[in-house]
């Protein structure tokens, strides 16, 4: 595998993501769609019910919609990672797959194309999101659009490798209902995305714990610092180990010889 | 370019798709892999293109093995599958140039060969057109010009005819015959529609995943003593014919 036949492997791949994603705007509308209900609707009937004090990394009282716009950010990342890691081996895109199998180039490198191209064009709904929550005063400072960009690069990349995993390994896991009853809700409701962790805390000891251990907790908490030109490092070890730790299993365990095969 | 198959079996679960297959095809020319539905064909496919490991003999093409050296082996092939696996929402030109880039080919270096392989393939003039719009038919050919683009030694089709009516199928034969005339390719046609194969053809055929023949294929008339090549698969394979 030389340099430029590697670079011209993973142009190509970003380029037939990105012409895709261009073809199917209805798609892209509705991964925005989701992220702005819980922003708009939910926030506004939710922000009286839960008054939240001045916390790291905000310096003065935040309205309940700034509060949950980073864990809003990496749902929109959760969704669309799954979404495109399960298509990639389950779907109608199995031909994809194959086509894209046929190639000379290690398979990891080709995985690891795949994985990193979803994740560009998923920080382009990430920050059409931004734009919208501009709206409703989400306002983090200017330079914070740019810190929070490695922050969200690595969390896509976190949320796909573990998509990959799981549709590699668990074979139930074959359809999005089953995907968003036992990975998504669990992961987003299991964190600090909706409700600050002492909340729970407070709630129950247990759920608490269980929030701890949600990488997705660590994956907002990074965004949430980031976008306030913040490091939060306990937050980017968690995240990083996760995202090393999640693709080297599915990549070393991908195999894709799923199903029945046909005379 | 010679492909040896040694001995290979394979299993899904207790199912035994494969029994000891083993075959040599010599370099140049047009091949037939013939069996009805479910003798194991595509499995034998999947296993040569690597899409399923093997779990039990070797695979060489030109003494390079496909466990040690996967790399080398996929730059002589060229595949098309049994169902459509181009991008339906995009162009042509966008989808052959997606298989160039994964073959390592830049996108300059590409375009004069998408060029060659689509006029080749009386295609070039729908060269910006969504694949969407394409008849089934075109849709093999571009899958063909697609799978020649990396200049393969070998291409492999599997059942490639399927759902496409009898003069589209005769003519897409005859294209992959010039194929291998002009520049001495190697192609494995599967397939179980008999018009498809002339008697004089290398073939072999696969029944219950085992090899039932391998020689011309007008040894198929010997062994089930009949005139007609597709009268004798039936005859040997058990099956009927299908309108």
């Amino acid at each position: 595998m030389t340099l430029s036949s590697s670079w011209h492997c993973f142009k190509g791949i970003l380029v037939r993501e990105f012409l895709r994603f261009v073809q199917q705007r209805s798609r892209f509308l509705s991964a925005l769609i989701r992220p702005l209900l819980w922003l708009i609707v939910f926030a506004a009937g939710f922000r009286a019910a839960l008054g939240i004090a001045i916390i790291e990394p905000y310096e003065t009282y935040i309205t309940y919609e700034v509060y949950i716009a980073p864990g809003l950010c990496c749902m929109i990342l959760l969704f669309n990672g799954m979404q495109s890691s399960l298509s990639m081996v389950y779907d109608r895109e199995m031909g994809s797959m194959r086509v894209l199998l046929m190639s000379p180039l290690p398979r990891p490198y080709l995985l690891l194309c795949k994985m990193v191209a979803t994740a560009l064009i998923s920080l382009t709904q990430v920050y059409a999101f931004l734009v919208i929550a501009l709206l409703v005063e989400v306002e983090p400072p200017l330079i914070g659009y740019l810190t929070v960009l490695p922050a969200l690069m690595l969390v896509a990349m976190m949320l796909s490798s573990l998509g990959l995993l799981l549709s590699t390994r668990i074979k139930q896991l074959e359809n999005f209902a089953g995907v968003m009853n036992f990975v998504i809700f669990p992961m987003f409701f299991l964190s600090s995305a909706l409700y600050p962790l002492w909340k729970m805390q407070e709630a129950s000891e247990w759920l608490y714990w269980l929030c701890q251990v949600n990488p997705f907790t660590h994956a907002v908490e990074l965004v949430r610092y980031a976008l306030y030109s913040q490091l939060n490092t306990d937050a980017l070890i968690i995240t990083a180990g996760a995202t090393l730790l999640f693709s080297a299993v599915a990549v070393t365990g991908f195999s894709p010889q799923k199903g029945n095969g046909r005379g | 370019m010679s492909i040896e198959v040694n001995h290979i079996s394979f299993r899904y679960g207790p199912r035994q798709a494969l029994k000891d297959v083993s075959f040599k095809l010599t370099e140049g020319g047009f091949h037939g892999l013939l069996g009805p539905n479910g003798a194991g064909k595509s499995t034998l496919f999947a296993l040569m293109t690597r899409l399923y490991a093997l779990q039990q003999g070797e695979i060489t093409i030109h003494d390079q093995s496909i466990r040690k050296q996967p790399a080398q082996i996929m730059r002589r092939l060229g595949v098309v599958f049994q169902q459509s696996t181009l991008d339906l929402d995009l162009t042509v030109k966008q989808n052959l140039l997606y298989h160039a880039s994964l073959h390592g080919i830049s996108a300059r270096e590409a375009a004069p060969r998408i060029e060659q392989e689509l006029t080749r393939m009386e295609m070039m003039d729908r060269a910006n057109d969504k694949v969407r719009g394409l008849n089934g038919g075109h849709r093999r050919r571009v899958e063909i010009a697609r799978a020649l683009l990396h200049q393969p030694n070998i291409l492999l089709l599997d059942e490639p005819t399927v759902g496409l009516d009898p003069q589209t199928r005769r003519a897409l034969n005859q294209h992959v015959r010039k194929l291998c005339a002009e520049d001495n390719l190697t192609a494995l046609w599967a397939t179980h529609l008999m018009e498809e194969i002339k008697p004089d053809d290398p073939v072999i055929l696969l029944h219950k995943g085992e090899v039932m023949v391998d020689g011309q294929a007008s040894r198929l008339l010997e062994l089930a003593n009949e005139t007609d090549l597709t009268e004798a698969f039936h005859s040997l394979t058990g099956t009927k014919e299908v309108a």
